[in-house]
């Protein structure tokens, strides 16, 4: 393992973050945070909390747009973080370095994880400012964001040697991710939904993910933490499994 | 000069639609030279190239660099090896120090910010340090890419056509550079639609076309074996045939006898000194001439001739 170079292209790809942190970090943490305004201080009051458990609603949402965040983030800093090189040309470097497949994904993953984390992290403190939340299991909850970005950084990776154009780029983050988010519960307790919807949404992945991190929030959620937990880790495997696959045959990477 | 630092055996490169960019490429390159590789477009210069520093999966061969299988112990070999590709390829928008740190970590070095200084003051861009990439005229970021190749100190470097699209003075001031990586022991290959850059700078010289390699020998011996001298002496009077006193030379006569010419020669001289006999044996024989051309022929004579007959073939 050539860690120089893992860690030359981990702070590389943080720099380029940094370089570009007022539109990075501002924007993601303002539309949260309106939706925590709009959504769980003002219209969340109106509503009954045994419906989430007793929490309030602003505090039931907090995890869901937490997700939202570490999922859209994660996603697009890799995906854009390793496409822009392949744009450029110059990802020739990278192709000719003595770099493998463990260090260009501690490299490219790790920094698009670390990036969404600083911005989850900044919501989740600009939204204790509006909404009165616990956390029920800290250390899991740290445990658990810090897999679920890894996976959704490694499958941003995944679409960012994939695309073959920026349009390619936006397609899966904006047509199915983000409305699985919102379909997962982000807003609502799955037990709000009428049968078949109550079954259909079950078949959503995100589902679980946003209930996992809600169990670390609430110590309750609508499926079993184990299941969640055991869903993330699997699609961790899958994605590194595929990463290893490309670099091995070069696909979209060598000619 | 030492014992071959690059071995490539029957390297071939086909493309997934059929078109077949290496056929079959044999070449050893030998540790401290300067070798330059002639093509025209499309002749499979690049995809060599992208074969040995890993941008490209060859189909068949074998290339072994420093004595290890690049295949095999692609670390070890790529630690030793820069590119400069012929695109300008970087991060426009970050600084010019920030990203020579960056080719120089990517390669397994440690920091060194003394040799980092040192490659930038070598290519004049240590006053540039600071500022963005994207602000800086083609040569200089031309000059960016050569400091990130050299950040890593590979012991062989290739340079795909280092002075396109730069002008004369920043090519001569390239060349010097070149020159000074020799000095260095660095060994290097490059690709160059310049001919004269070639025989400025090369060694050896290797022409490739249609994914094959033509030829490969030292710069000298293809001059001395493909050179020729051409020299036109415009008569004062009109000959009906050349005299049998001049038999001896490659002579032949044209513009209805007005115009005796001379080919031949081999690149070592010889050609000059026989034109120079030749113009006093005419004197001496009371043929007059009113003008004399001469000209010598160019590695890049030779490099066209070449390719004609391989298109041809």
């Amino acid at each position: 393992m050539n860690w120089r170079g893992a860690i030359a292209i981990l702070k590389n790809e943080l720099a380029r973050f940094f370089r570009t942190a007022f539109g990075s970090i501002l924007s993601p943490v303002l539309t949260t945070s309106l939706y925590i305004v709009v959504f769980g201080a003002a219209i969340g009051g109106q509503m009954d909390t045994s419906q989430f458990g007793g929490a309030s609603y602003g505090a039931f949402i907090v995890p869901g747009l937490i997700m939202l965040t570490l999922l859209s983030e994660s996603t697009s800093n890799a995906s854009f973080g390793i496409y822009m090189p392949k744009f450029t040309g110059a990802i020739y470097e990278l192709l000719s370095a003595p770099v493998g497949v463990a260090e260009t994904i501690f490299g490219f993953v790790g920094a698009a994880a670390l990036k969404s984390l600083i911005i989850s992290g900044i919501i989740l403190v600009t939204a204790r400012i509006f909404v009165d939340y616990e956390i029920a299991h800290p250390v899991l909850a740290v445990g658990y964001v810090v897999m679920v970005a890894s996976a959704f950084a490694l499958f941003g990776f995944i679409i960012g040697l994939w695309a073959t154009g920026f349009e390619k780029l936006q397609i899966i983050p904006m047509l199915i991710l983000m409305p699985l988010t919102f379909l997962g519960g982000t807003f609502y307790s799955v037990q709000m939904l009428a049968e078949p919807w109550r079954t259909v949404a079950q078949f959503n992945p995100i589902f679980y993910l946003i209930n996992g991190l809600r169990w670390t929030f609430t110590g309750s959620a609508d499926v079993p933490i184990g299941v969640a937990f055991g869903f993330t880790l699997a699609f961790l495997v899958l994605c590194v499994g595929v990463i290893t696959w490309i670099f091995r045959t070069g696909w979209r990477l060598r000619e | 000069m030492g014992g071959p630092i690059l071995d490539i055996r029957g390297l071939e490169k086909t493309y997934k639609g059929g078109t077949k960019a290496l056929a079959g490429v044999d070449l050893a390159i030998n540790k401290g030279e300067i070798f330059a590789l002639l093509g025209p477009n499309g002749a499979g210069k690049t995809t060599l190239i992208g074969a040995v520093c890993g941008l490209v999966n060859p189909t068949a061969g074998t290339i072994h660099a420093f004595g290890q299988n690049t295949a095999k112990s692609w670390r070890e070999a790529r630690r030793k090896i820069g590119l400069v590709p012929q695109e300008l390829s970087f991060d426009m928008f970050d600084k010019v120090i920030r990203q020579v740190r960056y080719s120089r970590g990517m390669f397994g070095c440690p920091p060194n910010e003394a040799r980092i200084e040192e490659v930038l003051r070598s290519l004049s861009l240590w006053d540039k340090r600071d500022a963005a990439i994207r602000e800086l005229s083609g040569g200089m970021k031309r000059r960016v890419m050569i400091a990130k190749a050299l950040a890593h100190d590979p012991e062989l470097l290739f340079l795909d056509e280092p002075t396109a699209g730069v002008d004369v003075e920043l090519r001569r001031d390239m060349w010097r550079q070149i020159d000074a990586l020799r000095e260095a022991g660095v060994t290097i290959i490059l690709t160059t639609h310049y001919i004269e850059e070639a025989e400025e700078m090369a060694d050896r010289v290797g022409v490739i076309n249609k994914g094959r390699i033509l030829l490969v020998d030292e710069k000298d011996a293809i001059m001395a074996r493909l050179g020729r001298t051409e020299a036109h002496f415009i008569l004062a009077q009109p000959l009906a045939e050349i005299p049998s006193a001049f038999a001896h030379y490659p002579l032949s006569l044209e513009d209805d006898g007005m115009r005796l010419i001379y080919r031949g020669g081999d690149g070592t001289g010889k050609g000059k000194r026989e034109v120079a006999e030749l113009a006093q044996t005419l004197a001496g024989a009371g043929i007059g001439y009113t003008g004399l051309e001469t000209r010598e022929s160019t590695l890049e004579d030779i490099f066209v001739d070449l390719v004609e007959q391989e298109q041809a073939a």
